[in-house]
């Protein structure tokens, strides 16, 4: 029949209004392959509802998460970092800096303040991946230092939600004293005996991982964040070893006794808030 | 057969010199001619030309010098600084790391706590040292000494030669980030004098590991640095060709550390490096020690933590601004 013979296949212009659409209007799912509303995806803190893969999640919607709205007031936000070095490899550091504020609309890595959990004071640190891959610059180890020593003075539980790529090299050694740094202000609040929770999401590595990110005394992790010291090509390139599977990540670190739990995203503040409930000794108002 | 005197690239026209030197004189010998006069000049020119690199040294050629495998290890120096350094073994976890060491001593009549990064010379040491490279449980054995050492009122000496902590499945299965953060936690807080001496490679976190102290001394040709510069030209620049010119550009050097305030002091090495004169470097060593020891011990116990605590507290530049002022510069 005339009717079948046409051509199996036809070559469909585009619509021109699909220009208007923005081009990030369905993401892919990198686990399930899936894809998904990316405002649905927002909404539901980046996480995929059906495969439960965590994308990385952005400072000022973590905060938003995690903080009673209406009680969040930022400090620090005007520190920057400055190249101390004068540092240029393929492109001077000053540029990069001014590149990565402008993309973010941050001052650095990480963004820092005081706000409530149901009710519980809390000083708050949470770090930007967006920005220079939150790597450690000395604005950013002041910022951090500085929220340990806020919750010290106001005796308050201190949280900090790491992401890192490790050292900003171009600080050279300073970037390296950072770790040194907050970690000496971790030994004051640990001697004050104030509670330090520490929050390992994607991806926490290098100097970051070996100073405050495993100091907590509690210790938990969004699932199959990778969290390490060196990075798995690192390590395969420099010993020729196999790899375990699921080698340095949240699941496997939780088998060898690093991380105390693994919370997802939508469960981390009602679980952060149970377990300050614990160790400020304040227990939830009784529900009438 | 014996390492040739001058092994480094930049070494080589003392190499070309000792080779002139070395034909000359064989060559007198065996026709019985008077080289005298000649080898002298030769002599002369090597003196010469020696100071004219070993004073001009680059960042580089320093990180080189730090690398040199006739450089002298922590046990070199050791034995001959202190008296009766008994080692003490193990973790109390899981094993002895050969790569970090420890045990006590005495700095003529104050009994101390040592520590040390310990490199290995031939293929078998080096295999046991793990080339100097220390896994979690010598980070752990650290500070169990050093948690030992303030029970005791003994003051910490920690040598720090190390390229990096070990990065392998071990290591990270056995988490050394978390040993290293702990020791900085702990240092920082410890209750008795610590002392730091760079004698080597400061590399990294696997250095700062054992180096939250109450003074750093670096020698004159150590580094210290928050990465290795071929790792860090293979990152920036993309090609480890860029190695020195990433030498150059993280100020890795003894000088650069005092400039930054990294460093309290830079321990004298003889000219060309501590293995052309190892009395001479240790004696340095040993001044440097007393003197700061000294000064340390003369502290009580809440000053001594409260300037621990403000020397790091106040490292790294930064600058206070608006987010606006911020952005409308970009």
């Amino acid at each position: 029949m005339a009717f079948f013979s046409k051509p199996r296949y036809t070559t469909v212009k585009p619509p021109e209004r699909k220009r208007d659409i923005p081009r990030d209007l369905y993401t892919r799912c990198p686990k399930s392959g899936e894809l998904i509303y990316t405002k649905q995806l927002e909404e539901n803190l980046m996480v995929v509802p059906k495969s439960g893969y965590h994308f990385r999640l952005d400072a000022p919607r973590r905060i938003a998460s995690l903080i009673d709205e209406g009680t969040w007031e930022e400090f620090d936000a005007g520190i920057t970092a400055v190249d101390s070095l004068e540092f240029t490899d393929t492109k001077p550091y000053k540029d990069r800096l001014q590149g990565y504020i402008a993309k973010t609309g941050l001052n650095e890595g990480v963004v820092c303040g005081t706000g409530e959990m149901e009710g519980v004071k809390v000083s708050l640190a949470v770090m930007d991946f967006r920005f220079a891959g939150a790597s450690m610059s000395a604005a950013v180890g002041e910022k951090i230092t500085r929220a340990i020593e806020r919750g010290l003075e106001q005796k308050t539980p201190v949280i900090i939600v790491s992401a890192s790529g490790g050292a900003r090299m171009q600080e050279g050694i300073y970037s390296l004293m950072q770790m040194a740094k907050t970690s000496a202000a971790l030994s004051r609040l640990s001697d004050a005996g104030l509670p330090y929770v520490s929050v390992l999401t994607d991806p926490t590595t290098g100097g970051v991982t070996a100073s405050f990110a495993t100091l907590g005394d509690l210790i938990l992790a969004e699932p199959e964040a990778l969290i390490c010291f060196a990075g798995p090509r690192v390590i395969k390139e420099g010993t020729n070893q196999e790899l375990p599977e699921g080698f340095q990540r949240s699941e496997f670190l939780l088998e060898r006794g690093l991380i105390d739990q693994i919370v997802t995203r939508h469960e981390l503040r009602p679980r952060i808030i149970s377990f300050l409930r614990v160790f400020m000794n304040q227990p939830a108002p009784v529900e009438a | 057969m014996e390492q040739p005197e001058f092994i480094l690239e930049f070494e080589k026209p003392l190499r070309n010199l000792k080779r002139r030197l070395d034909e000359l004189q064989s060559t007198g010998q065996e026709h019985h001619f008077d080289v005298s006069k000649e080898v002298e000049a030769i002599e002369r020119r090597i003196e010469e030309t020696k100071r004219e690199i070993y004073q001009n040294l680059t960042p580089w050629q320093r990180v080189q010098l730090a690398r040199h495998p006739k450089r002298p290890f922590a046990l070199d120096y050791i034995g001959h600084i202190f008296r009766d350094f008994q080692e003490l073994h193990g973790d109390r976890t899981f094993g002895d790391d050969q790569a970090l060491i420890g045990g006590t001593a005495w700095f003529g009549h104050q009994p101390v706590m040592i520590i040390a990064q310990q490199k290995g010379r031939e293929v078998k040491e080096n295999l046991k040292r793990n080339f100097g490279m220390p896994h979690p449980e010598g980070y752990r054995k650290a500070l169990r000494l050093m948690q030992m050492a303030e029970k005791f009122n003994l003051p910490v000496i920690c040598f720090i030669d190390t390229k990096a902590a070990y990065a392998g499945v071990g290591s990270e299965e056995r988490h050394v980030s978390e040993a290293i953060a702990r020791n900085l936690r702990e240092m920082a807080h410890l209750k008795t004098p610590l002392l730091g001496l760079i004698i080597g490679e400061g590399g990294s976190g696997g250095a700062l590991g054992i180096a939250v102290v109450d003074r750093l001394l670096v020698q004159q040709h150590a580094y210290y640095s928050v990465i290795p510069p071929e790792g860090c030209a293979a990152i920036l620049w993309r090609s480890r060709e860029y190695s020195e010119t990433a030498a150059n550009a993280l100020r890795l050097g003894a000088r650069e550390l005092m400039e930054q305030g990294i460093a309290d002091q830079v321990v004298d090495e003889p000219l060309g490096g501590a293995h052309r004169d190892v009395d001479y470097a240790t004696q340095q060593i040993r001044q440097s020690i007393e003197k700061h020891l000294g000064e340390l011990m003369a502290l009580d116990t809440d000053t001594l933590l409260e300037q621990r605590y403000q020397k790091y507290r106040q490292m790294g530049e930064f600058t206070e601004r608006t987010v606006q002022q911020a952005v409308a510069q970009a």
